[in-house]
C-alpha cells in the first residue's frame, strides 16, 4: 500500500507550485519614505537577506491574518530571502502591528532596544502609523512611532500580502543597495 | 426563594426597564440581586456575559431550561456590588475588570488583584469616575506552587510567533507543568470608552476591529443589537448575505487553524496545504465582497456589498477546490498516527468544567457542551437552513480538531444552501431614527457565542456598549487544559484553543 503521506506529495508535486509568479515590484512610496529616513544612517550591508520579530503592540489579530498569509505557499516571502525569527536578538526588523497600547508601550521598548543595530522598523497598518480608529483612546499611546522610531509604514486595514511583500521589498532593496 | 423557579419567574419581582429587546432587561436592588447571586447556587443559569456602567452593574443570563435570556442589571450607587463570582467562576475575571474599568468593588469576590489594569493608564477606573494615579506601586502577585524542583517559565507578553501578546506564566516540575497562569490585558484599547458618544456608523468601525478574526461576527452582532433598539429590520436579502459571510469566515478560520495546530505538532506540511487552501477563500472573499476577511462589510441595517452573479458562480468553482482539497487533508490527518500521537491525549478539559464556564465554540463542543447560538437563541436565516452542531466527549487537542472539521462541512452545506435560496432584493435598509433604545445580540462565531449589547440616544449615538468575547470562558479553560501535560505541548493545546487575546482584553 502507498502510505497517503506519500500521496499527498505526489499529488503536490504534479500539481506544481501553488506560488505567485515573480514578485510585486517595491513599494514605490515606501521607497521614497525609506530613503528620506535612512538618508544619513548607515546602510547594513546584508546582502540580500532580512529576518524580521513581529510585535503585536495592540492589533486587532488582522494584520497578524495577513503577516501568517505572506507565509503561505502562495506569497512564500522566504524565497525573497526574509523571514521570521523568534527573537529580537536575532532580527533585523521589527514588524510592529497595531495602534500601541499603553500596556504594551514598555515590551515594544525592550523589545526594540534588544534588537542588535543596524536595525529598521516596519509600522504596518493603519493603526501603526497613528492610532487608527483606535486613536484617542486613554488606553493606547498612538502610533509606533510615540514609541520607537520607524522606518517604513505599510498602509492597508489590513494590508493585503501584496502590499506586505511589496513593503518588504521595498527595505530589502534600500538596505542592500551598494 | 429556592427550588425550580425559572429565570423570568424570578425576575418578575423586579422592575422591567422599557425600550430593551428583544430580550427583558431586569432592574434589581441590592437584595434582590443578592438573592439572585444566592438563587444561581442552586439554579443551572448561565452567565453570557457581565458589564458595568460607572453606577451599575449588568449580566446577561440564559436560563438553560427554558431558553430565556434577560438581562439583569444592579444600581450601585455606593460603587460595590455583590459578586457574582463567589458562585459562578467564569465571571470572576469579568468583575476583576469591571473593577478596574469602572471602579465598581466586586464585594466577597476572593481574587481582588486587577485584570486590564497594568498600571499604565495614566487613570484608575476610565469608564467610571477617573482618577489620576496617586503614586502607588502597582504589584501583580502571581499565584504560587511548591515543591521539591519546582521552576518557573515565563512567557510573553512578546511571544516568538506571529500570535498576539500575553503573559503566560508556568510552574514546572522537569517537563511537566504543574501550573499555568494566565495574565491579559496587553492589547486593551479601551474600545468601550472609544464608541461612547460616536455615531452608529463610526462605532460600526471600531466594533469590527475588536477581533479582527471575528470581524463579520461582532459586525453582525453591533449591527444585530442596533437593529433592535432601533426596530429595524434588514432586508431578506442582506440577512441570508450575512449568513454566508459568516460561514466563509467560520471556514477561512477553521481550516487555517487546523493546518497551524498539525504545524505545531511538527507536521509543517499541513499548514502549507491549509494556508493556500484559506488563500483561495480570501481571494474569492476580496472578489465578491471587496474585502479579504469582509471587514465593514456587515453594517447595521444591512450589508455594504452584494454578491454579483458572476460572484455566486465563481463561489461556487472555488468551493469545490476547497472542498476537495479540505477533505484531502482531513485523510491525510486521520491516516498519521505520528501526528494522531500527539493530539489523541493531549490537553485534556473535562465536561464539568466546560459546563461550569458556559464555554462555548469548539472548546464547548469537544467536550460535550453543544451550544450554538445560531440554534440557541438562533436568528435568521438559520431558522430555514438545515445544519449540525457537531459534538464530542474527550475534551483533547484531536477532539477540538475533529469538531472543527466537522463544521468546517456543516458550513459548506450551509453555503450550498444559502447560494441556492438567495433571495433578490435590496440589501440595505436606511437606519430610520424612531427614539432611544437598547438592545442585545447573540451570534455564534467561529471561536463561540459574540455578544453586543448596545444603548443608542434619539440622535442616533451610540451612548453605552458592551461586547462580550467567547474567549473570556476558554482562557480559563486553557490553564486546565495543559495541566500535567509537557511545556512542549504548551502550543498545541493554545492553538487548538485559539482564543482571542484582542476580544478579550479590547
Amino acid at each position: 500500500m502507498i502510505p497517503p503521506i506519500a500521496k499527498f506529495l505526489a499529488r503536490h508535486l504534479l500539481k506544481g507550485p501553488y506560488t505567485m509568479r515573480g514578485a510585486p515590484d517595491p513599494d514605490a512610496d515606501g521607497l521614497l519614505e525609506l530613503a528620506e529616513a535612512l538618508g544619513q544612517r548607515a546602510r547594513g550591508r546584508l546582502g540580500r537577506s532580512l529576518a524580521i520579530r513581529e510585535v503585536d503592540a495592540g492589533s486587532c489579530n488582522g494584520c497578524e491574518l495577513e503577516i501568517h498569509a505572506v507565509n503561505n505557499p502562495v506569497y512564500d516571502l522566504e524565497r525573497f530571502g526574509i523571514k521570521f525569527t523568534a527573537s529580537p536578538r536575532h532580527a533585523d526588523v521589527l514588524l510592529v502591528t497595531g495602534p500601541v497600547t499603553w500596556n504594551m508601550a514598555e515590551a515594544l521598548m525592550r523589545t526594540y532596544e534588544a534588537t542588535p543595530a543596524p536595525k529598521w522598523v516596519v509600522a504596518m497598518g493603519d493603526c501603526a502609523r497613528d492610532g487608527g480608529c483606535f486613536a484617542g483612546s486613554y488606553a493606547v499611546a498612538g502610533g509606533v512611532s510615540a514609541i520607537i522610531p520607524v522606518d517604513l509604514h505599510i498602509k492597508g486595514c489590513p494590508p493585503p500580502p501584496r502590499d506586505i511583500l511589496a513593503g518588504l521589498l521595498a527595505l530589502l532593496e534600500t538596505v542592500s543597495a551598494r | 426563594m429556592m427550588g425550580n423557579v425559572t429565570l423570568l419567574e424570578f425576575l418578575s419581582g423586579g422592575r422591567e426597564v422599557p425600550g430593551h429587546k428583544p430580550w427583558p432587561r431586569y432592574q434589581l436592588d441590592a437584595r434582590g440581586w443578592r438573592a439572585l447571586v444566592e438563587q444561581m447556587t442552586v439554579s443551572n443559569w448561565e452567565v453570557l456575559a457581565e458589564w458595568g456602567e460607572p453606577a451599575e452593574v449588568h449580566v446577561l443570563l440564559r436560563g438553560e431550561d427554558s431558553g430565556a435570556i434577560a438581562v439583569v442589571s444592579h444600581p450601585c450607587p455606593d460603587g460595590k456590588f455583590f459578586a457574582l463570582g463567589r458562585v459562578r467562576p467564569s465571571a470572576i475575571r469579568l468583575e476583576r475588570a469591571i473593577r478596574d474599568l469602572w471602579g465598581l468593588v466586586p464585594e466577597g469576590l476572593e481574587d481582588q488583584r486587577p485584570w486590564l489594569d497594568h498600571g499604565r493608564w495614566g487613570v484608575r477606573h476610565p469608564l467610571g469616575k477617573p482618577r489620576q494615579y496617586d503614586g502607588e506601586p502597582y504589584t501583580y502577585r502571581f499565584l504560587t506552587a511548591e515543591g521539591d524542583g519546582l521552576h518557573q517559565i515565563p512567557v510573553g507578553p512578546v511571544h516568538a510567533g506571529v500570535i498576539e501578546p500575553g503573559h503566560f506564566r508556568f510552574h514546572c516540575q522537569g517537563e511537566t507543568v504543574v501550573r499555568l497562569e494566565e495574565r491579559l490585558g496587553y492589547v486593551h484599547k479601551g474600545i468601550a470608552g472609544l464608541v461612547a458618544g460616536r455615531p452608529v456608523a463610526d462605532a460600526a468601525r471600531i466594533v469590527a476591529r475588536v477581533s479582527g478574526d471575528s470581524t463579520v461576527a461582532y459586525s453582525l452582532a453591533f449591527a444585530r443589537a442596533v437593529e433592535a433598539a432601533l426596530g429595524i429590520e434588514p432586508p431578506p436579502r442582506a440577512v441570508w448575505l450575512r449568513a454566508l459571510m459568516a460561514e466563509f469566515e467560520r471556514i477561512a478560520n477553521h481550516v487555517f487553524d487546523i493546518g497551524a495546530i498539525c504545524n505545531d505538532a511538527a507536521f509543517a506540511i499541513m499548514l502549507g496545504h491549509m494556508g493556500a487552501l484559506r488563500e483561495k477563500l480570501l481571494r474569492g472573499n476580496d472578489l465578491c465582497f471587496g474585502h479579504r476577511l469582509l471587514m465593514d462589510r456587515v453594517v447595521p441595517g444591512g450589508v455594504a456589498a452584494d454578491l454579483s452573479e458572476a460572484g455566486r458562480e465563481a463561489l461556487g468553482h472555488m468551493l469545490y477546490g476547497v472542498r476537495k482539497g479540505f477533505e484531502q487533508a482531513v485523510a491525510l490527518y486521520d491516516s498519521t498516527p505520528s501526528l494522531l500521537d500527539r493530539t489523541t491525549g493531549t490537553g485534556v478539559v473535562g465536561g464539568a468544567l466546560v459546563h461550569r464556564f458556559g464555554a462555548g465554540g469548539f472548546v464547548g463542543r469537544a467536550s460535550s457542551r453543544g451550544h450554538d447560538a445560531r440554534r440557541l437563541p438562533g436568528y435568521p436565516p438559520y431558522d430555514e437552513l438545515d445544519f449540525e452542531v457537531p459534538v464530542m466527549a474527550e475534551g483533547d487537542v484531536h477532539a477540538r480538531i475533529m469538531v472543527r472539521v466537522a463544521e468546517v462541512r456543516a458550513s459548506f452545506k450551509l453555503i450550498d444552501q444559502i447560494l441556492a435560496q438567495l433571495p433578490d432584493g435590496p440589501v440595505l435598509a436606511p437606519l430610520m431614527l424612531r427614539g432611544a433604545g437598547e438592545g442585545v445580540a447573540a451570534v455564534e462565531s467561529f471561536r463561540g457565542e459574540v455578544i453586543v449589547w448596545v444603548r443608542v440616544s434619539e440622535a442616533g449615538k451610540v451612548v453605552r456598549l458592551h461586547a462580550h468575547d467567547p474567549s473570556w470562558f476558554q482562557w480559563p479553560l486553557l490553564e486546565a487544559a495543559i495541566d500535567g501535560n509537557i511545556v512542549a505541548d504548551f502550543p498545541l493545546c493554545n492553538k487548538s484553543f485559539n482564543c482571542s487575546y484582542s476580544g478579550h482584553d479590547q
